[in-house]
């Protein structure tokens, strides 16, 4: 196998996560702000993962596996939110349902 | 130099730009297809198969599956791209941007001191993961199997169309 440094694939990591970063601030659609936070938390399991290559132990896979499951129960309930929001508000933008302090 | 992990890291970054920036919903959910596909390359590179299939098999599969589901059901059409275009167009880009750049510009320092070595020189297999995982991290698999309890019954009670006309059943 042809090795990679470390700190290449942290880079890649950082660069996902700041897409994911600028993906979840500017979009208003909830849909979309649900899929940059699956963005941000696959760039941290791949910088556990890569950290886990490094020293050659299966640790960084095992959380890997802890951030899958996690991504996959926040993106049930979130979409389950994202779908009450459009049959209450008949909208997607998180700014609709800001009428809690009234 | 590998240039396999390079390119798949390339194909991983801008698609993932690419996705972020799409009106369509489904068209962002390709994109992003791509570059979960692009990473499980990157996780190929690293040593690590059975993280590469998870990534395929869970995230490109199911996770955006459901993604898909709910795009679906929702039936957004032509008005909802173009809404979309309206929210997005203007200055709306520009905190976020700069703000993202520092972040990435502060880890790369961090990166850049501190993360000698290199990854990849030899692949852990499934079966260590496995050995690993119901050995010292059972607990962790306990509270996950918790977590994704909670999750589906959450999703199940929030989904649910009697709470839309307001208030407990």
């Amino acid at each position: 196998m042809i090795p990679v440094p470390l700190s290449h694939v942290l880079l890649v990591a950082a660069a996902l996560f700041a897409v994911g970063l600028v993906g979840l601030l500017v979009r208003r659609n909830t849909i979309f702000m649900l899929l940059s936070v699956e963005i941000m938390l696959n760039a941290a399991g791949l910088a556990f993962v890569a950290a886990g290559s490094r020293w050659r132990t299966a640790d960084g896979q095992v959380v890997f596996l802890f951030v899958l499951t996690t991504a996959a129960a926040e993106v049930a309930v979130g979409l389950a939110l994202a779908l009450q929001l459009h049959r209450r508000f008949h909208t997607l933008d998180a700014d609709a349902a800001d009428d809690l302090g009234d | 130099m590998n240039v396999l992990f390079y390119a798949a890291a390339a194909v991983a970054i801008v698609s993932t730009a690419l996705a972020i920036t799409r009106v369509n919903a489904v068209h962002a959910l390709l994109y992003l297809i791509v570059s979960f596909f692009a990473v499980a390359v990157v996780f190929t590179v690293l040593g690590a198969p059975f993280i590469a299939a998870l990534e395929v098999i869970i995230y490109a599969g199911a996770i955006m599956v459901l993604f898909l589901f709910v795009i679906m059901l929702l039936n957004l059409g032509p008005e909802g791209a173009a809404r979309e275009r309206s929210w997005l167009s203007g200055k709306g880009w520009i905190g976020p941007a700069v703000l993202a750049v520092a972040l990435f510009a502060v880890l790369a320092r961090a990166v850049a001191g501190g993360a000698p070595g290199a990854a990849g020189r030899a692949a852990v297999s499934p079966r260590e993961v496995g050995v690993l995982l119901l050995g010292p991290y059972l607990i962790g698999i306990e509270l996950a199997a918790m977590l994704l309890l909670a999750g589906l019954v959450g999703a199940f009670h929030i989904g649910r169309r009697d709470l839309e006309r307001g208030g407990p059943p």
